[in-house]
């Protein structure tokens, strides 16, 4: 009798083989980790955050599952959230590629604003998504970040903004660019009227958001491993720029230069908006009252 | 007669008229003969070829002019423009940059602070000044001048001409995402009369770390874009080669960002584009820097920063719920 097909050398090197190819395993249960090659079991990737729980290679997370993540169960209100992009240059096929993104991400535009509490504080929240369009900033994302802002000043709350963008949507042109000097400027009104602002840099943290409202925080908090920088690399690669660092423009380099303040991993992230928060804003009195 | 480096492919024509011009001249004087009138003729020719030209230029040609080799740069503005100007230097923190200047000078009966970015004339210089572009030092001299300026009631002159702030991997050690965006938060705020112009290339982040004020003015073959053309075909068509198409897509002419609302005014340029007359281009400058200044020093400083706030928040374009209405 021929042994059985799961026992011996060969199966075991076809198992090998099959545990690295993730077109081999059975649609949407794994998962395999671009890193580290380890394939993962979606459920406990999910369970764990979406980190790899080999390596600790953190996925990007959409606007929704990072609201799941940071704002207590039932808190978050959303704002603005019929704002929607319109096409300022007339540029080639601007209104098809909307139309997919918006399709595909099931959102409006990049980014997520509403109000929330946070381990009990309340707070003004923008999320970015990087699914859609690559969390470009244009003239939604800019408008909103402004609003949430002018909001926080109004009702006296701090905000938090989570960052996941390659940059100024190029297609919006200068209205696009400019987004970034109404985005600071913003955040001159929101430091003025002492407001705390906490930015959370999460994959990818460039170019024309981190070089406005994206480093404009009281605190900034990052992800571990992720992108962060002015330029992105295939611009870079067009000017040339030839003798680069292992870690260059990752949140390593950030943290080992001063630009950020911590790297914090996705597990803690909730933990530690939480003490910021309280260090600027005191306990939230419910819990007070509750003791 | 100009090296053929520093002439552009449609400029060609325009120098081989100006080649005879000068031969015949060369001649008159060294034969003493009278070839005015001969002269004369060409010289109208050559002007009304150069306003042909000039009559149907594309986004990319404007392009190439803002990056003319032989454009006037920030220093030859800031010498021709100012009675007399002090560079000062540093941001008191790393370095000086040289592709950032600065400095106090005399304008007319003001006393004003200018900053803007430098480019080099030749290999050597153009080194020096690191192609213009800016890194995190530049952007904190410009912030730290232009906040003393704040302190003793000067108005700010911002001159702009970069293709991108610097890419380099010590700028991003010294923070330049930083620099340009505290840079953008702190002018917004800072109570003296800002004006800005852009007089070659506005290079995306580059430009726009100096590029907040009450005055936003662009030379008339000055561009101003999100993105240089090449890195948008780079980024949208993954080829650096469809520049042009790119061009004309940006809309980063100055009629470009005028019609888009984002500048206040153009400020023409002598006939075949400032590097033909720079005095004539220096005077169209200093005229629009004077009338702005006029017109804002009229206004109180909480009245200056609400208008300043109100025109920035103001920018970009989105459509509000589901009728569509947008804004712009």
């Amino acid at each position: 009798m021929a042994p059985a097909p799961w026992f011996g050398r060969k199966a075991q090197a076809a198992r090998k083989t099959a545990r690295k190819s993730v077109d081999a395993l059975p649609d949407g249960l794994w998962t395999k980790c671009p890193t580290c090659g380890e394939i993962l079991f979606n459920k406990e990737l999910e369970k764990n955050l979406r980190v790899c729980n080999k390596c600790g290679y953190h996925y990007k997370l959409g606007a929704c599952d990072r609201l799941a993540m940071l704002a207590d169960d039932g808190t978050f209100a959303e704002m603005n959230a019929d704002l929607h992009s319109v096409d300022p240059l007339g540029f080639p096929d601007y209104a098809k590629q909307l139309a997919k993104f918006e399709e595909r991400s099931k959102l409006t535009d990049a980014i997520v604003t509403g109000t929330c509490e946070i381990g009990g504080v309340p707070a003004v929240i923008g999320v970015m998504d990087f699914a859609f369009w690559g969390g470009s900033m244009g003239g939604v994302v800019g408008e909103k970040v402004v609003r949430a802002m002018e909001h926080a000043i109004k009702a006296k709350l701090p905000v938090v903004m989570v960052i996941a963008s390659g940059g100024i949507r190029v297609n919006e042109g200068l209205p696009g660019l400019m987004q970034m000097a109404k985005t600071s400027a913003a955040c001159a009104k929101l430091h003025h009227a002492g407001i705390p602002y906490i930015v959370v840099l999460t994959d990818p943290s460039m170019a024309g958001v981190l070089g406005s409202y994206g480093t404009l925080g009281d605190f900034i908090i990052s992800e571990p491993g992720l992108l962060t920088g002015l330029t992105a690399d295939r611009v870079a690669a067009q000017a040339q720029v030839i003798h680069v660092p292992d870690n260059f423009r990752k949140a390593e380099f950030a943290l080992e230069h001063g630009q950020i303040d911590r790297i914090v991993p996705r597990r803690e992230l909730k933990a530690m908006l939480v003490k910021l928060l309280q260090f600027c804003c005191g306990q939230p009195e419910e819990e007070e009252d509750a003791a | 007669m100009p090296p053929s480096w520093s002439v552009l492919d449609f400029e060609k024509p325009i120098a081989e008229l100006d080649d005879q011009i000068a031969q015949i001249k060369q001649l008159t004087a060294e034969q003493g003969e009278d070839r005015s009138d001969e002269i004369a003729v060409l010289e109208a020719d050559r002007d009304r070829l150069i306003e042909e030209i000039f009559a149907n230029l594309t986004p990319w040609d404007k392009t190439l002019i803002a990056r003319h080799p032989k454009r006037p740069y920030t220093l030859d503005y800031v010498r021709t423009i100012f009675d007399d100007y002090t560079e000062l230097h540093g941001d008191r923190l790393f370095a000086d940059d040289h592709a950032m200047v600065g400095g106090i000078a005399t304008l007319d009966d003001r006393q004003v602070m200018f900053v803007g970015q430098q480019k080099g004339r030749d290999l050597k210089d153009r080194q020096y000044r690191n192609f213009g572009s800016a890194r995190p030092e530049g952007y904190r001299k410009a912030l730290r001048l232009a906040k003393a300026a704040a302190k003793f009631g000067r108005p700010v002159i911002c001159f702009v001409d970069t293709p991108a702030a610097d890419v380099s991997v010590g700028a991003e050690e010294r923070g330049i995402s930083e620099a340009i965006a505290r840079n953008m938060m702190e002018i917004s705020a800072l109570g003296t009369p800002i004006v800005v112009v852009v007089i070659g290339e506005g290079g995306s982040g580059g430009a726009i770390g100096i590029a907040v004020g009450d005055k936003i003015l662009m030379q008339e073959h000055a561009i101003y874009s999100v993105i240089p053309p090449e890195g948008c075909a780079a980024i949208i068509w993954r080829d650096p080669t469809k520049a042009k198409e790119a061009a004309d897509a940006l809309k980063l002419t100055a009629q470009g960002a005028l019609e888009l609302g984002v500048i206040d005014g153009i400020i023409p340029e002598p006939l075949g584009g400032a590097h033909r007359n720079m005095e004539a281009a220096a005077r169209n400058v200093k005229a629009e820097i004077i009338k702005a200044l006029d017109e804002l020093e009229k206004l109180t400083v909480p009245k200056l920063l609400e208008k300043r706030y109100k025109k920035f928040r103001s920018m970009g374009a989105w459509a509000e719920g589901e009728a569509g209405e947008s804004s712009q």
